[in-house]
């Protein structure tokens, strides 16, 4: 089964990572190589990315068939998606296993687990 | 299949076996029989197919395993110059069937789950990586991974290209059967048709499972394993329709089944249940027979699924076995008598929240009458499924039962 890993951050969040000394950036960058490590060792890693700022992001939208883009983030929304993971693990509680190693999740930043839709299905 | 394809794939575990005897070193030989296999399938076509396609093949892999050694370290280079420069076509081929030997290193139990299924496709069944990553719908460079990391952990672990002692042959085989049923379920439930263009794993499985009973001809639940299989796969061809979506066993047209398939599995799964200790695939296969064996759904011998089911209960439980043998007592007994064991069924905490559990309560409601709680279920069980075929039909039976209501 394919989950996909949703880790947030928020401006807080951001914030905190900017004021950390090299040796806590080390740390945290630590805990994410041991964990990509793990993972590509058991090979249910598919692929983690971290996204850019969300000031760099566009919203695009068609209308009329005319592309229009306008810069993120709403302000409304304090929760940005700061990262993921596509795994493939045997069951759920594994997946939840992994997503409790992500640093954030002891930050305050729950992390969210969301199961991908498969093609497969028993017969019934 | 293509016939070189075939040929090429049934080849490839005895090549890798006589490349491994003579230069040991498995996962270097493993990658040398990849090369050699792509060399084959480029080369075959155009030139025709070498008079002795296994000895071609052997000396292509040893060559190609000579120029991998070269990409090595200058200190194993000293070490074995004399085994890379031996001429490879100067030694006789031995005729050691190494089949099983390289199933039960590739299914090692130091291995995890998805490196044993993709070792298994790759060393044995001759797939490429690229392949393998298809019909499993992940990156080729996870599925490359998980091939890499498993042989690393079979160099490292000192796991050996032998035959295991007496005493662990037991465990050792039953998880080869359970790879292989993996791989044939991974097909077979993936076989609609947003899914036509992946490696047919049900075929390969079968065929994998098919040279595992030539090996072990005695072993009652690899025979079992590979009846159920042909039993299963022989609905294939009803059990979408046209526009991909689920059709239910029930619905099925059986004209569309292949009646051969049924005939060789119902014959493997007789032969067998007289003469070997009784197993879980042996009971599946069992259960599958009864149903293929049914003209019509309504000529289905229910009481008898259900005396299998208790057995099955017997020897291998789990939550999918204690709600297929609720339907079968609803099926026997009706449905009320179903409702009530799977209110007790629910305690499990593996069934409370499964999507199975909501689809089988909306289909008993169904069947007692019940259309509006039944059309209830129906969609609850849509939202839980993580299976999009399986969501289309759950949402069109709630929709028929809101046309009814």
């Amino acid at each position: 089964m394919k989950y996909v890993i949703l880790i947030y951050g928020n401006p807080a969040s951001r914030a905190a990572w900017q004021g950390f000394s090299d040796q806590e950036r080390a740390a945290g960058l630590g805990i994410y190589a041991a964990l990509n490590e793990d993972l590509n060792q058991s090979g249910e890693m598919i692929v983690s990315e971290r996204l850019a700022d969300p000031d760099m992001a566009k919203w695009v939208s068609v209308r009329d068939g005319a592309t229009m883009t306008t810069d993120g983030p709403f302000a409304e929304v304090k929760e940005q998606l700061a990262g993921f993971y596509l795994v493939d693990c045997d069951s759920f509680e594994r997946a939840v296993q992994v997503a409790a190693r992500i640093p954030e999740a002891g930050f305050g930043i729950p992390v969210e687990v969301r199961p991908v839709y498969g093609l497969g299905g028993m017969e019934m | 299949m293509t016939g070189f394809d075939g040929l090429l794939r049934d080849l490839a575990p005895q090549v890798l076996g006589a490349v491994v005897r003579r230069y040991g070193g498995f996962d270097r030989c493993e990658d040398a029989v990849q090369e050699a296999l792509l060399a084959a399938a480029l080369q075959w076509p155009a030139d025709g197919v070498p008079d002795n396609p296994k000895a071609w093949l052997i000396t292509v892999a040893a060559r190609k395993r000579a120029e991998l050694w070269r990409g090595d370290s200058a200190r194993r280079r000293r070490e074995e110059t004399a085994a890379a420069l031996a001429l490879p076509d100067a030694e006789p081929i031995p005729d050691v069937d190494d089949t099983l030997t390289l199933l039960l290193l590739c299914c090692h139990p130091s291995l995890t789950m998805p490196s044993q299924v993709a070792l298994t496709l790759r060393a044995v069944g001759g797939l490429s990586t690229a392949e393998i990553a298809r019909a499993f719908l992940v990156p080729e460079a996870t599925v490359a991974q998980r091939i890499s990391r498993a042989k690393q952990r079979i160099k490292a672990g000192g796991a050996e290209f032998r035959m295991p002692p007496p005493e662990e042959l037991s465990p050792r085989l039953a998880a080869v059967r359970h790879v292989l049923y993996l791989v044939f379920n991974e097909g077979y439930t993936a076989s609609s048709g947003a899914a036509l263009h992946r490696v047919e794993l049900t075929a390969e499985a079968i065929r994998l499972a098919r040279q595992l009973r030539e090996r072990l001809p005695a072993d009652g639940e690899v025979a079992g394993l590979l009846a159920l299989m042909l039993l299963t796969d022989a609905r294939r061809p009803a059990r979408t329709n046209p526009h991909g979506a689920l059709v239910p066993l029930a619905e099925q047209d059986r004209g569309r089944w292949d009646h051969g398939a049924i005939a060789e599995g119902v014959a493997l799964i007789t032969a067998t249940l007289a003469t070997a200790s009784i197993g879980p695939y042996q009971l599946q296969a069992a259960i599958a027979a009864v149903h293929d064996e049914a003209a019509t759904a309504d000529d289905t011998d229910w009481a008898q699924i259900l005396v299998l089911y208790d057995l099955l209960d017997n020897v291998a439980p789990g939550p999918m076995v204690t709600l297929n043998r609720v339907v079968a007592a609803a099926m026997v007994h009706g449905p009320a008598v179903g409702l009530r064991q799977l209110a007790v069924a629910e305690a499990d905490p593996a069934l409370a929240e499964h999507h199975r559990m909501a689809a089988v309560r909306a289909h008993l409601l169904d069947l007692a009458g019940d259309h509006n709680a039944a059309r209830e279920h129906y969609l609850l069980a849509a939202r839980r499924t993580l299976s999009i075929p399986e969501q289309f039909y759950l949402e069109a039976r709630a929709a028929q039962l809101g046309e009814q209501v």
